[in-house]
Protein backbone atom coordinates (compact mmCIF):
# COMPACT_ATOMS: atom_id res chain seq x y z
CA UNK A 1 0.00 0.00 0.00
CA UNK A 2 2.59 2.22 1.12
CA UNK A 3 4.38 1.30 -2.46
CA UNK A 4 1.34 2.46 -4.13
CA UNK A 5 1.32 5.59 -2.55
CA UNK A 6 4.95 6.84 -2.78
CA UNK A 7 4.68 5.69 -6.55
CA UNK A 8 1.75 7.76 -7.17
CA UNK A 9 3.54 10.70 -5.43
CA UNK A 10 6.13 10.10 -7.62
CA UNK A 11 4.18 10.41 -10.68
CA UNK A 12 2.43 13.05 -9.33
CA UNK A 13 5.34 15.54 -8.61
CA UNK A 14 6.45 14.89 -12.27
CA UNK A 15 2.81 15.36 -13.69
CA UNK A 16 2.49 18.71 -11.48
CA UNK A 17 5.23 20.40 -13.76
CA UNK A 18 2.50 19.86 -16.83
CA UNK A 19 -0.37 21.07 -13.75
CA UNK A 20 1.15 24.25 -13.47
CA UNK A 21 1.62 24.60 -17.45
CA UNK A 22 -1.95 23.70 -18.08
CA UNK A 23 -2.90 26.67 -15.32
CA UNK A 24 -1.12 29.32 -17.46
CA UNK A 25 -2.92 28.97 -20.28
CA UNK A 26 -6.41 27.50 -18.63
CA UNK A 27 -6.40 29.71 -15.03
CA UNK A 28 -3.67 33.02 -16.10
CA UNK A 29 -4.83 33.41 -20.04
CA UNK A 30 -8.18 32.17 -20.20
CA UNK A 31 -7.18 29.87 -23.16
CA UNK A 32 -8.21 25.89 -22.75
CA UNK A 33 -4.81 24.87 -24.73
CA UNK A 34 -4.90 21.46 -26.40
CA UNK A 35 -1.30 22.00 -27.68
CA UNK A 36 -0.39 20.36 -24.66
CA UNK A 37 -1.57 16.95 -25.46
CA UNK A 38 0.71 16.93 -28.65
CA UNK A 39 3.69 18.96 -26.56
CA UNK A 40 3.70 15.95 -23.66
CA UNK A 41 4.41 13.71 -25.78
CA UNK A 42 7.29 16.04 -27.92
CA UNK A 43 8.69 16.83 -24.63
CA UNK A 44 9.18 12.33 -24.13
CA UNK A 45 10.00 11.52 -27.76
CA UNK A 46 12.64 14.62 -27.57
CA UNK A 47 14.25 13.35 -24.34
CA UNK A 48 13.80 9.41 -25.73
CA UNK A 49 15.62 9.92 -28.69
CA UNK A 50 18.17 12.14 -27.44
CA UNK A 51 18.66 9.94 -24.48
CA UNK A 52 19.12 7.00 -27.07
CA UNK A 53 21.60 8.62 -29.25
CA UNK A 54 23.74 9.10 -26.35
CA UNK A 55 23.13 12.44 -25.62
CA UNK A 56 23.52 13.61 -21.86
CA UNK A 57 19.60 12.91 -19.82
CA UNK A 58 20.35 16.85 -18.24
CA UNK A 59 20.50 17.88 -21.92
CA UNK A 60 18.19 15.90 -23.85
CA UNK A 61 15.67 17.42 -20.87
CA UNK A 62 16.46 20.70 -22.16
CA UNK A 63 15.98 20.23 -25.41
CA UNK A 64 12.66 18.92 -24.65
CA UNK A 65 12.43 22.05 -23.19
CA UNK A 66 13.07 23.99 -26.48
CA UNK A 67 10.74 21.92 -28.05
CA UNK A 68 8.01 22.34 -26.30
CA UNK A 69 8.61 26.35 -26.21
CA UNK A 70 8.74 26.27 -29.87
CA UNK A 71 4.87 24.14 -29.95
CA UNK A 72 3.62 27.02 -27.96
CA UNK A 73 4.83 29.67 -29.82
CA UNK A 74 3.23 28.10 -33.15
CA UNK A 75 0.08 27.82 -31.33
CA UNK A 76 0.47 31.52 -30.30
CA UNK A 77 1.18 32.68 -34.10
CA UNK A 78 -2.03 30.68 -35.31
CA UNK A 79 -3.95 32.44 -32.30
CA UNK A 80 -3.22 36.07 -32.44
CA UNK A 81 -1.47 36.57 -35.93
CA UNK A 82 -3.84 34.15 -38.38
CA UNK A 83 -6.70 34.68 -35.59
CA UNK A 84 -7.68 31.36 -35.68
CA UNK A 85 -9.70 31.22 -32.55
CA UNK A 86 -7.34 29.89 -29.79
CA UNK A 87 -8.94 26.25 -29.12
CA UNK A 88 -8.44 25.38 -32.68
CA UNK A 89 -4.91 26.77 -32.55
CA UNK A 90 -4.67 23.96 -30.18
CA UNK A 91 -5.66 21.26 -31.99
CA UNK A 92 -3.99 22.13 -35.17
CA UNK A 93 -0.42 22.06 -33.28
CA UNK A 94 -1.49 19.15 -31.20
CA UNK A 95 -2.33 17.33 -34.33
CA UNK A 96 0.73 18.32 -36.64
CA UNK A 97 2.95 17.37 -33.38
CA UNK A 98 1.86 13.76 -33.78
CA UNK A 99 3.51 13.87 -36.93
CA UNK A 100 6.24 15.06 -35.94
CA UNK A 101 6.60 13.51 -32.69
CA UNK A 102 6.75 10.05 -35.24
CA UNK A 103 9.65 11.74 -37.13
CA UNK A 104 11.41 12.67 -34.13
CA UNK A 105 11.27 9.29 -32.91
CA UNK A 106 11.06 7.15 -36.25
CA UNK A 107 8.78 4.67 -35.09
CA UNK A 108 5.34 4.62 -32.17
CA UNK A 109 7.86 4.37 -29.35
CA UNK A 110 11.21 4.13 -28.28
CA UNK A 111 12.18 2.02 -24.89
CA UNK A 112 15.01 3.32 -22.63
CA UNK A 113 16.20 0.56 -20.61
CA UNK A 114 19.29 0.15 -19.00
CA UNK A 115 20.09 3.71 -20.23
CA UNK A 116 21.02 6.53 -18.14
CA UNK A 117 18.42 8.92 -16.99
CA UNK A 118 17.74 11.75 -14.69
CA UNK A 119 17.25 9.77 -12.06
CA UNK A 120 20.29 7.38 -12.13
CA UNK A 121 22.99 9.82 -10.00
CA UNK A 122 19.96 9.71 -7.11
CA UNK A 123 20.03 6.20 -7.57
CA UNK A 124 24.16 6.15 -7.74
CA UNK A 125 23.37 7.41 -4.23
CA UNK A 126 21.92 4.75 -3.18
CA UNK A 127 17.96 5.35 -4.03
CA UNK A 128 15.72 3.08 -4.49
CA UNK A 129 14.03 3.69 -7.81
CA UNK A 130 10.68 5.64 -6.61
CA UNK A 131 12.61 7.98 -3.89
CA UNK A 132 15.12 8.89 -7.15
CA UNK A 133 12.00 10.06 -8.66
CA UNK A 134 10.67 11.96 -5.92
CA UNK A 135 13.62 13.88 -5.42
CA UNK A 136 14.32 14.80 -8.30
CA UNK A 137 10.42 15.61 -8.53
CA UNK A 138 10.79 17.88 -5.43
CA UNK A 139 13.81 20.01 -7.22
CA UNK A 140 12.23 20.55 -10.19
CA UNK A 141 8.96 21.41 -8.76
CA UNK A 142 10.44 23.77 -6.44
CA UNK A 143 12.50 25.06 -9.26
CA UNK A 144 9.46 25.67 -11.53
CA UNK A 145 7.29 27.01 -8.40
CA UNK A 146 10.19 29.41 -7.46
CA UNK A 147 11.02 30.47 -10.83
CA UNK A 148 6.99 31.30 -11.72
CA UNK A 149 6.15 33.05 -8.52
CA UNK A 150 9.11 35.06 -9.29
CA UNK A 151 7.91 35.66 -13.16
CA UNK A 152 4.51 36.45 -12.52
CA UNK A 153 5.17 38.99 -9.98
CA UNK A 154 7.42 40.87 -12.08
CA UNK A 155 6.50 43.47 -14.62
CA UNK A 156 6.19 41.26 -17.64
CA UNK A 157 4.32 38.62 -15.54
CA UNK A 158 1.90 40.95 -14.63
CA UNK A 159 1.45 42.04 -17.60
CA UNK A 160 0.70 38.83 -18.67
CA UNK A 161 -2.29 37.70 -15.96
CA UNK A 162 -4.13 41.20 -16.57
CA UNK A 163 -4.19 39.97 -20.69
CA UNK A 164 -6.14 37.19 -19.09
CA UNK A 165 -8.20 39.24 -16.80
CA UNK A 166 -9.02 42.05 -18.91
CA UNK A 167 -7.57 42.11 -22.40
CA UNK A 168 -8.91 45.59 -23.46
CA UNK A 169 -7.62 47.38 -19.84
CA UNK A 170 -4.37 45.95 -20.96
CA UNK A 171 -4.24 46.93 -24.25
CA UNK A 172 -5.85 50.75 -23.08
CA UNK A 173 -2.21 50.43 -20.70
CA UNK A 174 -0.10 50.23 -23.92
CA UNK A 175 0.67 46.45 -23.32
CA UNK A 176 0.64 44.53 -26.76
CA UNK A 177 -2.23 41.22 -25.43
CA UNK A 178 -0.61 39.06 -28.40
CA UNK A 179 2.50 39.16 -27.41
CA UNK A 180 1.40 38.45 -23.84
CA UNK A 181 -0.87 35.36 -25.50
CA UNK A 182 2.19 33.96 -27.36
CA UNK A 183 4.52 34.58 -23.84
CA UNK A 184 2.58 32.69 -21.86
CA UNK A 185 1.36 29.71 -24.54
CA UNK A 186 5.48 29.68 -24.76
CA UNK A 187 6.39 28.82 -21.26
CA UNK A 188 3.17 26.46 -20.33
CA UNK A 189 4.13 24.28 -23.46
CA UNK A 190 7.79 24.33 -22.59
CA UNK A 191 6.96 23.59 -18.90
CA UNK A 192 4.72 20.31 -20.60
CA UNK A 193 7.32 19.22 -22.70
CA UNK A 194 9.99 19.15 -19.74
CA UNK A 195 7.37 17.36 -17.59
CA UNK A 196 6.80 14.56 -20.71
CA UNK A 197 10.54 14.08 -20.84
CA UNK A 198 10.56 13.51 -17.22
CA UNK A 199 7.92 11.07 -17.40
CA UNK A 200 9.19 9.39 -20.45
CA UNK A 201 12.59 9.15 -18.26
CA UNK A 202 10.81 7.53 -15.25
CA UNK A 203 8.68 4.78 -17.15
CA UNK A 204 11.97 4.05 -19.36
CA UNK A 205 10.04 4.50 -22.84
CA UNK A 206 8.46 6.95 -24.80
CA UNK A 207 5.27 6.77 -26.44
CA UNK A 208 3.69 8.61 -29.23
CA UNK A 209 0.14 7.99 -27.75
CA UNK A 210 1.60 9.42 -24.32
CA UNK A 211 -0.61 12.73 -25.01
CA UNK A 212 -3.91 11.46 -25.59
CA UNK A 213 -6.16 12.39 -22.42
CA UNK A 214 -3.19 14.75 -20.92
CA UNK A 215 -4.65 17.77 -20.98
CA UNK A 216 -8.26 16.19 -19.05
CA UNK A 217 -5.65 14.65 -16.52
CA UNK A 218 -4.39 18.69 -16.00
CA UNK A 219 -6.92 19.85 -15.99
CA UNK A 220 -8.39 17.72 -13.26
CA UNK A 221 -5.25 18.12 -11.11
CA UNK A 222 -5.86 21.93 -11.45
CA UNK A 223 -9.24 21.50 -10.24
CA UNK A 224 -8.45 19.07 -7.27
CA UNK A 225 -5.89 21.12 -6.24
CA UNK A 226 -8.16 25.08 -6.00
CA UNK A 227 -10.37 22.97 -4.68
CA UNK A 228 -9.13 21.00 -2.23
CA UNK A 229 -6.07 23.40 -1.37
CA UNK A 230 -6.85 26.85 -1.43
CA UNK A 231 -6.61 29.77 -3.96
CA UNK A 232 -5.94 32.49 -1.56
CA UNK A 233 -2.72 33.73 -3.63
CA UNK A 234 -0.49 33.19 -6.06
CA UNK A 235 2.03 31.47 -4.39
CA UNK A 236 -0.31 29.35 -2.58
CA UNK A 237 -2.07 28.47 -6.15
CA UNK A 238 1.20 27.06 -7.18
CA UNK A 239 1.89 24.75 -4.51
CA UNK A 240 -2.15 23.87 -4.83
CA UNK A 241 -1.37 22.75 -8.35
CA UNK A 242 1.70 20.65 -6.93
CA UNK A 243 -0.30 19.05 -4.12
CA UNK A 244 -3.50 18.61 -6.84
CA UNK A 245 -1.84 16.82 -9.59
CA UNK A 246 -0.44 14.14 -6.30
CA UNK A 247 -3.69 13.66 -5.09
CA UNK A 248 -4.93 13.13 -8.66
CA UNK A 249 -2.49 10.66 -8.94
CA UNK A 250 -3.25 8.69 -5.38
CA UNK A 251 -6.90 8.84 -6.31
CA UNK A 252 -6.21 7.52 -9.14
CA UNK A 253 -4.15 4.81 -7.85
CA UNK A 254 -6.50 3.74 -4.90
CA UNK A 255 -9.39 3.46 -7.27
CA UNK A 256 -7.35 0.89 -9.73
CA UNK A 257 -6.64 -0.82 -6.00
CA UNK A 258 -10.27 -1.59 -5.47
CA UNK A 259 -10.60 -3.16 -8.67
CA UNK A 260 -11.42 -0.66 -11.58
CA UNK A 261 -10.34 -1.68 -15.26
CA UNK A 262 -7.39 0.47 -16.36
CA UNK A 263 -8.97 -0.01 -18.95
CA UNK A 264 -11.74 3.02 -17.42
CA UNK A 265 -9.29 5.48 -16.25
CA UNK A 266 -10.10 8.60 -18.31
CA UNK A 267 -13.99 7.64 -18.62
CA UNK A 268 -13.25 7.81 -14.87
CA UNK A 269 -10.87 11.52 -15.35
CA UNK A 270 -13.32 12.79 -17.82
CA UNK A 271 -16.59 11.70 -15.49
CA UNK A 272 -14.45 13.68 -12.83
CA UNK A 273 -13.32 16.84 -14.28
CA UNK A 274 -17.23 17.21 -15.56
CA UNK A 275 -18.94 17.10 -12.34
CA UNK A 276 -15.64 19.63 -10.70
CA UNK A 277 -16.29 22.27 -13.70
CA UNK A 278 -20.02 21.80 -13.33
CA UNK A 279 -19.70 22.16 -9.34
CA UNK A 280 -20.84 26.06 -9.72
CA UNK A 281 -23.71 25.27 -11.58
CA UNK A 282 -24.61 22.49 -9.72
CA UNK A 283 -24.67 24.78 -6.28
CA UNK A 284 -26.57 27.18 -7.82
CA UNK A 285 -29.38 24.66 -8.48
CA UNK A 286 -29.03 22.71 -4.95
CA UNK A 287 -28.90 26.19 -2.59
CA UNK A 288 -30.03 29.05 -4.22
CA UNK A 289 -27.93 32.48 -3.42
CA UNK A 290 -29.72 33.84 -0.48
CA UNK A 291 -31.02 37.72 -1.21
CA UNK A 292 -31.84 39.82 1.30
CA UNK A 293 -34.28 42.99 0.29
CA UNK A 294 -34.59 45.12 3.10
CA UNK A 295 -37.50 47.14 3.92
CA UNK A 296 -37.99 50.40 1.20
CA UNK A 297 -35.50 49.53 -0.94
CA UNK B 1 -2.45 68.71 -30.22
CA UNK B 2 -5.42 66.12 -31.92
CA UNK B 3 -6.25 66.78 -35.49
CA UNK B 4 -8.74 64.33 -36.84
CA UNK B 5 -8.94 64.58 -41.16
CA UNK B 6 -11.89 63.64 -43.05
CA UNK B 7 -11.99 59.91 -41.28
CA UNK B 8 -14.87 57.71 -42.38
CA UNK B 9 -15.52 54.54 -40.82
CA UNK B 10 -17.83 52.02 -42.30
CA UNK B 11 -19.30 48.95 -40.40
CA UNK B 12 -20.23 46.03 -41.93
CA UNK B 13 -19.54 47.43 -45.10
CA UNK B 14 -21.47 45.55 -48.46
CA UNK B 15 -24.09 43.64 -46.60
CA UNK B 16 -27.87 44.87 -45.78
CA UNK B 17 -26.56 46.31 -41.97
CA UNK B 18 -24.21 48.33 -43.29
CA UNK B 19 -23.72 51.47 -40.91
CA UNK B 20 -21.51 54.41 -42.25
CA UNK B 21 -20.41 55.80 -38.39
CA UNK B 22 -18.11 58.65 -39.24
CA UNK B 23 -18.85 60.61 -42.29
CA UNK B 24 -15.81 62.78 -43.58
CA UNK B 25 -15.30 63.78 -39.78
CA UNK B 26 -12.75 66.44 -38.55
CA UNK B 27 -11.56 67.96 -36.04
CA UNK B 28 -9.33 69.83 -34.14
CA UNK B 29 -8.44 69.94 -30.15
CA UNK B 30 -6.29 72.68 -28.58
CA UNK B 31 -3.94 71.89 -25.96
CA UNK B 32 -5.54 72.02 -22.98
CA UNK B 33 -9.40 72.04 -24.71
CA UNK B 34 -11.90 70.18 -22.38
CA UNK B 35 -14.83 69.13 -24.93
CA UNK B 36 -18.03 68.10 -24.37
CA UNK B 37 -19.29 65.58 -27.14
CA UNK B 38 -23.01 64.84 -27.03
CA UNK B 39 -25.18 63.66 -29.75
CA UNK B 40 -28.08 61.32 -30.21
CA UNK B 41 -28.57 57.50 -30.72
CA UNK B 42 -25.78 56.32 -33.21
CA UNK B 43 -24.11 59.95 -33.90
CA UNK B 44 -21.08 58.24 -33.92
CA UNK B 45 -19.68 59.84 -30.40
CA UNK B 46 -18.04 56.32 -29.49
CA UNK B 47 -16.73 55.40 -32.76
CA UNK B 48 -15.35 58.74 -32.89
CA UNK B 49 -13.51 57.99 -29.58
CA UNK B 50 -12.77 54.64 -30.09
CA UNK B 51 -10.97 55.37 -33.73
CA UNK B 52 -8.63 58.09 -32.20
CA UNK B 53 -8.01 55.22 -29.65
CA UNK B 54 -6.98 53.17 -32.23
CA UNK B 55 -9.75 50.46 -31.31
CA UNK B 56 -10.53 49.96 -35.07
CA UNK B 57 -8.48 51.36 -37.89
CA UNK B 58 -10.71 54.01 -39.72
CA UNK B 59 -11.48 53.21 -43.19
CA UNK B 60 -10.62 56.85 -44.71
CA UNK B 61 -8.67 60.30 -43.38
CA UNK B 62 -6.02 60.55 -40.87
CA UNK B 63 -5.65 60.93 -37.18
CA UNK B 64 -3.18 63.31 -35.80
CA UNK B 65 -1.37 63.35 -31.94
CA UNK B 66 1.16 66.06 -31.66
CA UNK B 67 1.81 66.41 -35.32
CA UNK B 68 2.94 62.78 -35.38
CA UNK B 69 0.53 60.80 -37.47
CA UNK B 70 -0.73 57.89 -35.46
CA UNK B 71 -3.68 56.63 -38.25
CA UNK B 72 -1.93 53.13 -38.69
CA UNK B 73 -0.23 53.19 -34.52
CA UNK B 74 -1.99 49.70 -33.03
CA UNK B 75 -4.38 50.22 -29.81
CA UNK B 76 -1.42 49.72 -27.43
CA UNK B 77 0.97 51.88 -29.11
CA UNK B 78 -1.36 54.59 -29.36
CA UNK B 79 -1.89 54.32 -25.53
CA UNK B 80 1.27 55.59 -24.60
CA UNK B 81 -0.58 58.55 -25.37
CA UNK B 82 -3.92 58.75 -24.35
CA UNK B 83 -5.64 58.21 -20.72
CA UNK B 84 -9.48 56.13 -21.17
CA UNK B 85 -12.20 55.50 -19.09
CA UNK B 86 -14.74 53.57 -21.02
CA UNK B 87 -18.69 53.48 -19.97
CA UNK B 88 -18.89 50.26 -18.71
CA UNK B 89 -16.96 50.18 -14.90
CA UNK B 90 -15.77 46.76 -15.74
CA UNK B 91 -13.81 47.44 -18.97
CA UNK B 92 -11.22 49.63 -17.39
CA UNK B 93 -9.43 47.86 -14.37
CA UNK B 94 -8.78 43.60 -13.97
CA UNK B 95 -11.04 42.65 -11.25
CA UNK B 96 -9.07 39.48 -10.42
CA UNK B 97 -5.93 41.93 -9.66
CA UNK B 98 -5.22 44.34 -6.56
CA UNK B 99 -6.32 47.92 -6.43
CA UNK B 100 -2.23 48.30 -6.31
CA UNK B 101 -1.66 46.20 -8.86
CA UNK B 102 -4.21 47.69 -11.41
CA UNK B 103 -2.32 50.82 -10.35
CA UNK B 104 1.14 49.10 -11.29
CA UNK B 105 0.24 48.33 -14.88
CA UNK B 106 -0.99 51.88 -15.47
CA UNK B 107 2.17 53.62 -13.94
CA UNK B 108 3.69 51.33 -16.71
CA UNK B 109 1.57 52.83 -19.67
CA UNK B 110 4.19 53.82 -22.61
CA UNK B 111 7.10 52.32 -20.68
CA UNK B 112 9.10 49.56 -21.11
CA UNK B 113 7.83 46.55 -18.80
CA UNK B 114 10.54 44.01 -18.42
CA UNK B 115 11.83 41.05 -15.61
CA UNK B 116 11.90 43.94 -12.90
CA UNK B 117 9.37 43.81 -9.89
CA UNK B 118 5.82 44.74 -10.93
CA UNK B 119 5.19 47.25 -8.37
CA UNK B 120 8.42 48.88 -6.16
CA UNK B 121 8.18 49.78 -2.83
CA UNK B 122 8.25 53.35 -3.08
CA UNK B 123 5.16 53.29 -5.53
CA UNK B 124 2.72 52.24 -2.77
CA UNK B 125 3.52 55.63 -0.85
CA UNK B 126 2.28 57.45 -3.86
CA UNK B 127 -0.37 55.52 -4.88
CA UNK B 128 -1.80 55.54 -1.34
CA UNK B 129 -1.55 59.19 -2.02
CA UNK B 130 -3.02 59.77 -4.84
CA UNK B 131 -6.08 57.29 -3.55
CA UNK B 132 -6.44 59.24 -0.65
CA UNK B 133 -7.54 62.27 -3.04
CA UNK B 134 -10.30 59.83 -4.19
CA UNK B 135 -11.72 59.97 -0.69
CA UNK B 136 -13.31 56.46 -1.22
CA UNK B 137 -11.50 55.05 1.93
CA UNK B 138 -9.20 53.03 -1.12
CA UNK B 139 -5.60 54.15 0.13
CA UNK B 140 -6.11 51.25 3.01
CA UNK B 141 -7.23 48.62 0.99
CA UNK B 142 -4.28 48.35 -1.80
CA UNK B 143 -4.46 44.74 -1.52
CA UNK B 144 -7.95 44.18 -2.40
CA UNK B 145 -9.20 43.00 -5.36
CA UNK B 146 -10.61 45.39 -7.80
CA UNK B 147 -13.77 43.11 -8.40
CA UNK B 148 -15.36 43.71 -4.98
CA UNK B 149 -15.50 47.54 -5.54
CA UNK B 150 -18.91 49.23 -6.30
CA UNK B 151 -19.10 50.54 -9.84
CA UNK B 152 -18.19 54.33 -8.84
CA UNK B 153 -15.15 53.34 -7.16
CA UNK B 154 -14.17 51.49 -10.12
CA UNK B 155 -14.58 54.39 -12.86
CA UNK B 156 -12.60 56.66 -9.95
CA UNK B 157 -9.91 54.48 -9.93
CA UNK B 158 -10.06 53.73 -13.68
CA UNK B 159 -9.81 57.49 -13.49
CA UNK B 160 -6.53 57.92 -11.74
CA UNK B 161 -5.18 54.75 -13.56
CA UNK B 162 -5.77 56.97 -17.09
CA UNK B 163 -4.35 60.42 -15.59
CA UNK B 164 -1.25 58.31 -13.60
CA UNK B 165 0.91 58.80 -16.65
CA UNK B 166 0.02 62.36 -18.04
CA UNK B 167 -1.72 61.52 -20.70
CA UNK B 168 -1.80 63.55 -23.89
CA UNK B 169 -5.30 63.06 -24.65
CA UNK B 170 -7.83 62.15 -21.67
CA UNK B 171 -10.79 59.95 -23.53
CA UNK B 172 -13.97 59.67 -21.78
CA UNK B 173 -16.58 57.65 -22.78
CA UNK B 174 -19.90 58.00 -21.23
CA UNK B 175 -17.80 57.30 -18.03
CA UNK B 176 -20.43 57.98 -15.78
CA UNK B 177 -23.38 56.44 -17.95
CA UNK B 178 -23.55 53.21 -15.80
CA UNK B 179 -23.69 54.94 -12.30
CA UNK B 180 -26.29 55.99 -10.25
CA UNK B 181 -26.90 60.12 -10.13
CA UNK B 182 -25.18 60.79 -6.81
CA UNK B 183 -22.12 58.65 -7.90
CA UNK B 184 -22.11 60.18 -11.74
CA UNK B 185 -21.97 63.33 -10.15
CA UNK B 186 -18.93 62.46 -7.90
CA UNK B 187 -17.44 60.81 -10.73
CA UNK B 188 -17.95 63.81 -12.69
CA UNK B 189 -16.54 66.08 -10.27
CA UNK B 190 -13.32 63.88 -10.17
CA UNK B 191 -12.99 64.37 -13.74
CA UNK B 192 -12.85 67.68 -13.45
CA UNK B 193 -10.91 68.05 -10.72
CA UNK B 194 -8.09 65.70 -12.84
CA UNK B 195 -8.57 67.88 -15.68
CA UNK B 196 -8.05 71.23 -14.31
CA UNK B 197 -5.17 69.85 -12.12
CA UNK B 198 -2.63 67.92 -14.60
CA UNK B 199 -4.13 71.00 -17.19
CA UNK B 200 -5.42 67.84 -19.07
CA UNK B 201 -6.71 68.16 -22.93
CA UNK B 202 -10.01 66.02 -22.79
CA UNK B 203 -12.56 64.68 -24.67
CA UNK B 204 -15.71 63.70 -23.01
CA UNK B 205 -18.47 61.82 -24.25
CA UNK B 206 -21.56 62.43 -22.50
CA UNK B 207 -25.33 61.89 -23.32
CA UNK B 208 -26.54 64.38 -20.35
CA UNK B 209 -27.03 67.69 -22.57
CA UNK B 210 -26.61 69.54 -18.84
CA UNK B 211 -23.48 67.69 -17.65
CA UNK B 212 -21.82 68.36 -21.67
CA UNK B 213 -23.37 72.82 -21.26
CA UNK B 214 -21.75 72.48 -17.51
CA UNK B 215 -18.17 70.98 -18.28
CA UNK B 216 -15.14 71.58 -20.32
CA UNK B 217 -14.62 74.65 -22.37
CA UNK B 218 -16.00 73.50 -25.69
CA UNK B 219 -19.28 71.53 -26.85
CA UNK B 220 -19.05 69.71 -29.71
CA UNK B 221 -22.95 68.18 -30.91
CA UNK B 222 -22.46 65.07 -33.75
CA UNK B 223 -25.26 63.68 -36.22
CA UNK B 224 -25.17 60.79 -38.28
CA UNK B 225 -21.83 60.92 -38.53
CA UNK B 226 -20.78 64.31 -38.65
CA UNK B 227 -19.75 67.26 -36.05
CA UNK B 228 -23.31 69.72 -36.91
CA UNK B 229 -22.06 72.15 -33.82
CA UNK B 230 -18.97 73.15 -32.35
CA UNK B 231 -19.58 75.96 -29.41
CA UNK B 232 -16.83 77.15 -26.99
CA UNK B 233 -15.59 80.06 -25.20
CA UNK B 234 -18.34 82.56 -24.04
CA UNK B 235 -20.76 81.28 -25.91
CA UNK B 236 -20.50 78.34 -24.00
CA UNK B 237 -20.97 79.62 -21.00
CA UNK B 238 -24.18 81.57 -21.74
CA UNK B 239 -25.84 77.90 -23.25
CA UNK B 240 -28.70 76.90 -22.20
CA UNK B 241 -30.62 73.07 -22.93
CA UNK B 242 -33.48 74.84 -24.46
CA UNK B 243 -31.07 76.66 -27.13
CA UNK B 244 -28.97 73.44 -27.49
CA UNK B 245 -31.94 71.66 -28.62
CA UNK B 246 -32.90 74.68 -30.53
CA UNK B 247 -29.97 74.97 -32.48
CA UNK B 248 -30.33 70.76 -33.10
CA UNK B 249 -33.10 70.86 -34.60
CA UNK B 250 -31.77 74.14 -37.03
CA UNK B 251 -28.17 72.36 -37.71
CA UNK B 252 -30.20 68.84 -38.60
CA UNK B 253 -33.28 69.16 -39.40
CA UNK B 254 -34.44 66.98 -36.71
CA UNK B 255 -35.72 66.24 -33.69
CA UNK B 256 -33.24 65.60 -31.11
CA UNK B 257 -33.58 61.73 -30.75
CA UNK B 258 -31.63 60.05 -27.83
CA UNK B 259 -33.85 58.13 -25.28
CA UNK B 260 -31.34 58.48 -22.90
CA UNK B 261 -30.56 62.27 -23.24
CA UNK B 262 -34.18 63.18 -23.01
CA UNK B 263 -34.93 61.34 -19.94
CA UNK B 264 -32.26 63.03 -17.61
Amino acid sequence: MLDIILGAISLGLLWAVMTIGVYITYRILDIADLTVEGSIAMGAAIAAKAISAGINPFAATALALVGGLAAGLITGLLHTKLKIPALLSGILTMIALYSVNLHIMGKANIALLRMDTVYTPFIRLGMDNTAAVISLGLVCVSVVVGLLYWFFGTELGSAIRATGDNPNMVRAQGINTNVMKIVGLIISNGLVAVSGALISQSQSFADVQMGTGSIVIGLASVIIGEVLFGKRNFFNRLIALVLGAITYRIIIALVLKLGMPANDLKLFTAITVAIALALPELKKYFRPAKISIKEGE
Amino acid sequence: MLKVNGIYKVFYPGTVNEKIALKNLSLELEEGDFVTLIGGNGAGKSTLLNSVAGVYPVDKGSIFIDNTEVTKYSEHRRAALLGRVFQDPMMGTAANMGIEENLALAYRRGQSRGLSWGIKNKERALYRELLSHLDLGLENRLDAKVGLLSGGQRQALTLLMATLRKPRILLLDEHTAALDPKTADKVLKLSDKFIEDDKLTALMVTHNMRDAIKHGNRLIMMHEGKVILDIKGEEKKKLTVEDLLKRFGKASGEEFANDRALLS
